[in-house]
C-alpha cells in the first residue's frame, strides 16, 4: 500500500473503462491522527460496491470525502467523471447521498419532504408531484404521506430518507451504514431496495460493518481497516483468502488436551478453552481418518465441531483488532 | 435559467421551508410577539406612571414614548431567534443533504433570513395592536408609517444576519439560544425604555452611541413626531454594517464547518 501522495494527475486512472467512482491515493487527517492513508478505489457504473470496515476504520470520512462533505488532504477523487476538488457541483448534481444519520426535515411531512428536494432539484410543480406520489408508494409510505417524520419509526424513517435521495434519479448513491440499527425485517426491505436500484443502472457505494450485507448486495467488496484497503475483490475471492476448513476439538482435562496436543503438532492450541484447531477440509472421509487417530491415541474430546470459512472469518483475520477470545482464533488460522 | 435566477429559486425554496415551521410551531414561529407585549403591558401599566413622570408626563405620555422602543426591541429579538433555527438545522443530518445537493450555497442562510423577516414583520401587528389598544396614539401618515415599516424590516435583516452567524459559530442549540440575549436587551441600555440623558455618564455616552438608539429615534420620531435629526442616516449605516458582517460572518463560518 503507498504511504506516499500521489500528486500526478491521471485522467480517468489508465486505460480502463470509465468508472463510477475512482480515487488515487486519499488521504485524510483530523490532527495528529491519519484517518485515511492512501485510498486506491474503482468501481465500475452499475455495480454495488460495499466498502466493509470496523467503527472507526475511516468508511464515513471516504463517503464524506467522495459526497464533497469535507476535502481530502492529498490524492484524487472522481465521481461520475467530475473531480470532487475541482468541481464539487457536478458531482452533486450526480449523486445522492443516505448518510448514517437520518437527513429528514421533521417538522415536514413525508410528501413535503419529497417535494422539498423537487423543488431544490427545480423540478417543476407537476414533475415533482409525480416523482413524490411514486416514491411514496415504492417504499410503502403512501399512507402516512401526511404525517411528520418526526413521528416515524426508525425503518420508516430510512426509508423515507432513501426516497428523498431518490427525488433526483442520481447516477451514483451512497449509502453510509443503510441498515445500521435496523430491524432484521426492515434489514431485508432496504436490501431489496439496493437490488432494484441497481438493476436501474444506478451505482451504488455503501459502507457497512455487516459481513452479510455486503456478501447479499455487494459486487465487491473493499476491507477497509485503519484507513487503509488490507483487501479487496468479490465475497468468493476474499472467503478463499483465509486458510481452509479446520476441526476444534476441545477437552475437560489439560492433560487430555496435552496429549492430543502431542498427537496433532500441527495443530493450533486455544489453552484458555483446552481446545485445538486442526485444519483440513471438514468432509466426511476426513472427518472419520481425523477420529479414528483420535482413538488410536486413545483421546477422548469433549467437544467437536467442523467449520467451513466465512466472510465473519475474513473480516476478523485482515482487521484481526477483535476481542480476545476471537483475535486467538484468528492468529492461529493465519499461521 | 441562470445563476442568479437558481439563487433565488432555491433561497425561495427554502424560505418556504421556514415559513412551513413556523405555521406548523406557531409558539416557536410567533412567540416572538409575546415577549414585547408582555414587556409593554407591564412597562405600562407597573412603571407607567413613575417613568411617565420623569419622560414629562403621565402613563398616556409613557406609552407614547415606550411603544417605538418596544417594536424595536421586539424586532431585535425576533430577529435574534433565527440563531437557534440555524444551529439546530446545523446540528441535524438534513444539512448534510443539502450539501451534497447541487444547490446555491448561500439559499440555506437566504432561505432562513428572508422567513425570519417575515416572521418578526408579522409578529409586530399584534404588538402595534397591543400599543393601540393601551393607549398608544400616532399622527403619523401613511408615508411615515411605510418608512417605519421600512426601517423596521432593514433593521430585521440586520440582526437576522448576525443571528445566523451566531447560530453557525454556536456548537449547540442550548449555547445558540443563549448568545442572542445580549443584544435582545442591548435596547434596554439605550433610549428604548428611557430618555438616554437620564442615564450616569458612562452609561448614557454607551446609549448614545449603541445602534438601537437611532433607531429608537428614528422609529420615533417617524411615528409620534419627536425630532429625529440625523438619528435616520446613523441607523441605516448600521444596519446596513451589521447586515455585512453578519453576512460575511455567516458565509465563512457556513463554508467551513461540518457539523453532524
Amino acid at each position: 500500500m503507498p504511504s506516499s501522495v500521489m500528486p500526478t494527475p491521471r485522467k480517468g486512472g489508465g486505460p480502463q473503462a470509465p468508472a463510477a467512482v475512482s480515487t488515487i491515493g486519499l488521504r485524510k487527517s483530523y490532527g495528529d491522527k491519519t484517518v485515511l492513508d492512501g485510498i486506491d478505489l474503482r468501481i465500475p457504473a452499475g455495480s454495488v460496491f460495499a466498502l466493509l470496515g470496523p467503527n472507526g476504520a475511516g468508511k464515513t470520512t471516504t463517503v464524506q470525502i467522495l459526497s464533497t462533505l469535507i476535502a481530502a488532504d492529498g490524492g484524487q477523487a472522481q465521481v461520475a467523471g467530475h473531480d470532487v476538488a475541482t468541481s464539487p457541483d457536478g458531482v452533486r448534481a450526480a449523486i445522492g447521498v443516505t448518510g448514517q444519520f437520518s437527513a429528514l426535515d421533521d417538522l415536514l411531512t413525508a410528501e413535503e419532504n419529497l417535494l422539498l428536494m423537487a423543488d431544490l432539484l427545480r423540478l417543476g410543480k407537476r414533475e415533482g408531484r409525480f416523482r413524490a406520489q411514486k416514491l411514496l408508494e415504492r417504499f410503502d409510505i403512501a399512507n402516512v404521506a401526511h404525517n411528520r417524520a418526526a413521528t416515524f419509526s426508525g425503518g420508516m424513517r430510512r426509508r423515507l430518507d432513501l426516497a428523498m435521495t431518490l427525488v433526483g434519479d442520481p447516477q451514483v448513491i451512497f449509502l453510509d451504514e443503510p441498515t445500521t440499527g435496523l430491524d432484521p425485517r426492515s434489514r431485508r426491505t432496504m436490501w431489496d431496495t439496493v437490488r432494484s436500484l441497481v438493476a436501474g443502472g444506478t451505482t451504488v457505494f455503501l459502507t457497512t460493518q455487516y459481513l452479510d450485507e455486503a456478501d447479499q448486495l455487494a459486487d465487491r467488496i473493499a476491507v477497509l481497516d485503519g484507513g487503509r484497503i488490507v483487501a479487496e475483490g468479490t465475497a468468493d475471492e476474499l472467503k478463499a483468502r483465509i486458510p481452509g476448513s479446520h476441526v476444534r476439538l476441545r477437552f475437560t482435562e489439560s492433560a487430555e488436551y496435552e496429549r492430543a496436543a502431542a498427537a496433532f503438532p500441527g495443530a493450533a492450541r486455544d489453552e484458555e478453552n483446552l481446545a485445538l484447531r486442526v485444519a483440513g477440509d471438514a468432509g466426511l472421509d476426513a472427518l472419520r481418518a481425523l477420529l479414528d487417530r483420535l482413538d488410536a491415541a486413545g483421546i477422548r474430546a469433549a467437544d467437536f465441531s467442523a467449520h467451513t470459512p466465512d466472510l465473519d472469518d475474513v473480516f476478523l483475520t485482515l482487521t484481526g483488532d477483535g476481542s480476545t477470545g476471537t483475535s486467538l482464533h484468528v492468529k492461529e488460522t493465519l499461521r | 435559467m441562470s445563476t442568479l435566477t437558481y439563487a433565488v429559486h432555491d433561497s425561495m425554496t427554502m424560505t418556504r421551508r421556514n415559513l412551513k415551521h413556523a405555521i406548523r410551531y406557531p409558539a416557536v414561529g410567533f412567540g416572538s410577539a409575546l415577549t414585547p407585549i408582555l414587556m409593554l403591558l407591564l412597562f405600562v401599566y407597573a412603571f407607567g406612571d413613575a417613568i411617565g413622570a420623569g419622560v414629562g408626563g403621565g402613563q398616556d405620555a409613557y406609552v407614547n414614548y415606550l411603544t417605538p422602543g418596544i417594536i424595536v426591541m421586539g424586532v431585535a429579538a425576533g430577529g435574534m431567534s433565527t440563531s437557534i433555527a440555524v444551529c439546530s438545522d446545523m446540528t441535524e443530518g438534513i444539512i448534510n443533504r443539502f450539501r451534497t445537493m447541487n444547490i446555491t450555497r448561500s439559499s440555506f442562510m437566504t432561505g432562513h433570513v428572508i422567513g425570519s423577516v417575515i416572521q418578526t414583520m408579522v409578529c409586530m401587528v399584534p404588538v402595534v395592536g397591543v400599543a393601540l389598544a393601551v393607549g398608544f396614539r400616532s399622527d403619523a401618515s401613511a408615508l411615515e408609517w411605510l418608512a417605519a415599516a421600512g426601517l423596521l424590516t432593514a433593521i430585521a435583516f440586520a440582526v437576522t444576519w448576525l443571528a445566523v452567524a451566531l447560530g453557525l459559530a454556536s456548537k449547540t442549540v442550548e449555547s445558540a439560544s443563549n448568545k442572542p440575549l445580549l443584544i435582545q436587551f442591548l435596547p434596554f441600555l439605550g433610549s428604548a425604555f428611557v430618555p438616554a440623558d437620564s442615564m450616569s455618564p458612562g452609561l448614557r455616552w454607551f446609549a448614545e452611541n449603541q445602534p438601537f438608539t437611532p433607531m429608537t429615534e428614528t422609529l420615533r420620531g417617524l411615528l409620534s413626531g419627536s425630532e429625529i435629526g440625523n438619528s435616520g442616516w446613523i441607523s441605516l449605516a448600521w444596519c446596513a454594517g451589521i447586515t455585512l458582517v453578519g453576512y460575511v460572518w455567516s458565509r465563512s463560518l457556513f463554508n467551513s464547518t461540518t457539523k453532524r
